[in-house]
């Protein structure tokens, strides 16, 4: 697989169509163990970042990550702003300079993403995060020789499913500890969206 | 003289600029900015209104930076990594109550590492 300008910039509007289309669902996540803001939040941020992205020449990839997460920073407003933002900005800083992206300067850089939002919001694995999804993804693609778009969907989608029985210990779910077991994690469905954006993008 | 500067990161753009005025009454000559809310001054924080208020406040002596919760943090922490500079502290303390003792002790000519220290003192 190769990953051009141009695919990192569908990547984004693949995934900004998804989260308009999922605002709702998001928000009914973050409803029962959150503050109800997240699908409002993420629509906000994904929609700036493709107005962003359309007024603006690349000639790299990394560019267009970068301007990604501070788009997010600046503009989602909850706490997903600046973990998404850590995430895409240590990713655009993993692949640096290169014109197109292959398959091991992926692994790289979701390697990278992973790290970051792990020290951003001092967590780890299974703490019901976006990090459960992150993480597998960024394993996943690690491991594998050749990017098969169903695969890398199944391996994000059952992640985030695997975070409907967890406890939160992390996040603004935490405050409601066993009662956030049965509900699957906003931050993680919102990174599925983002993997299943890419999965479709890779697929072309 | 130059004075250390105060930062005042809030959920809400009306929290900071309360704060902002409370101090006022007491402490006219040290610089205040303000990032309350999200760019469209919603519930949320803004890098970018971070980082334009870390080096408004600024005059060459430090700046301390005061935060509520959650994403206020974590925004205001990469604000800081990316200003490369080593004269911004985020400081952890009641935002009024901290930002209070920390503008009156900025009022007086302290260093940025005298006011830290007066600060958390104090809580």
């Amino acid at each position: 697989m190769e990953m051009h300008v141009q695919d990192a910039i569908q990547w984004f509007q693949k995934t900004n169509e998804k989260i308009q289309q999922n605002k709702d669902y998001l928000t009914s996540l973050d409803q029962p163990i959150g503050d109800g803001d997240h699908g409002i939040n993420m629509a906000r941020g994904f929609q700036e970042v493709e107005k962003k992205l359309k007024g603006a020449e690349y000639t790299v990839v990394s560019d267009v990550l970068k301007d990604v997460a501070m788009t997010l920073m600046s503009k989602v407003g909850g706490a997903s702003g600046p973990l998404f933002g850590t995430a895409f900005l240590k990713m655009s800083m993993a692949t640096k300079g290169a014109a197109t992206i292959d398959i091991a300067t992926l692994a790289k850089g979701l390697e990278a993403a992973t790290e970051g939002i792990k020290q951003r919001g001092k967590a780890t694995e299974q703490e019901k995060t976006m990090i459960d999804v992150w993480s597998p993804v960024a394993y996943h693609v690690k491991e594998a020789t050749s990017i098969q778009s169903e695969v890398l969907k199944e391996v994000a989608k059952q992640a985030m499913d695997n975070t409907k029985d967890m406890m939160a210990t992390k996040g603004r779910g935490a405050y409601f500890k066993e009662k956030s077991i049965g509900h699957i994690d906003a931050g993680a469905a919102s990174t599925y969206y983002i993997f299943e954006a890419l999965a479709e993008t890779l697929k072309n | 003289m130059s004075k250390v500067g105060i930062v005042l990161i809030s959920h809400s753009a009306k929290v900071v600029e309360g704060i902002k005025e409370i101090i006022r009454q007491v402490v006219k000559d040290v610089p205040i900015e303000t990032a309350g809310g999200t760019d469209e001054n919603e519930i949320g924080t803004s890098m970018e209104k971070i980082q334009t208020a870390i080096t408004n406040a600024n005059q060459g002596v430090g700046t301390l930076v005061f935060y509520d919760i959650g994403s206020a943090k974590m925004n205001a922490e990469i604000a800081i990594e990316m200003a490369e500079t080593d004269q911004v502290t985020l400081i952890e303390a009641p935002i009024l109550e901290g930002a209070y003792v920390g503008a009156v002790e900025a009022s007086m000519d302290k260093s940025l590492n005298e006011i830290c220290a007066a600060v958390e003192k104090a809580f």
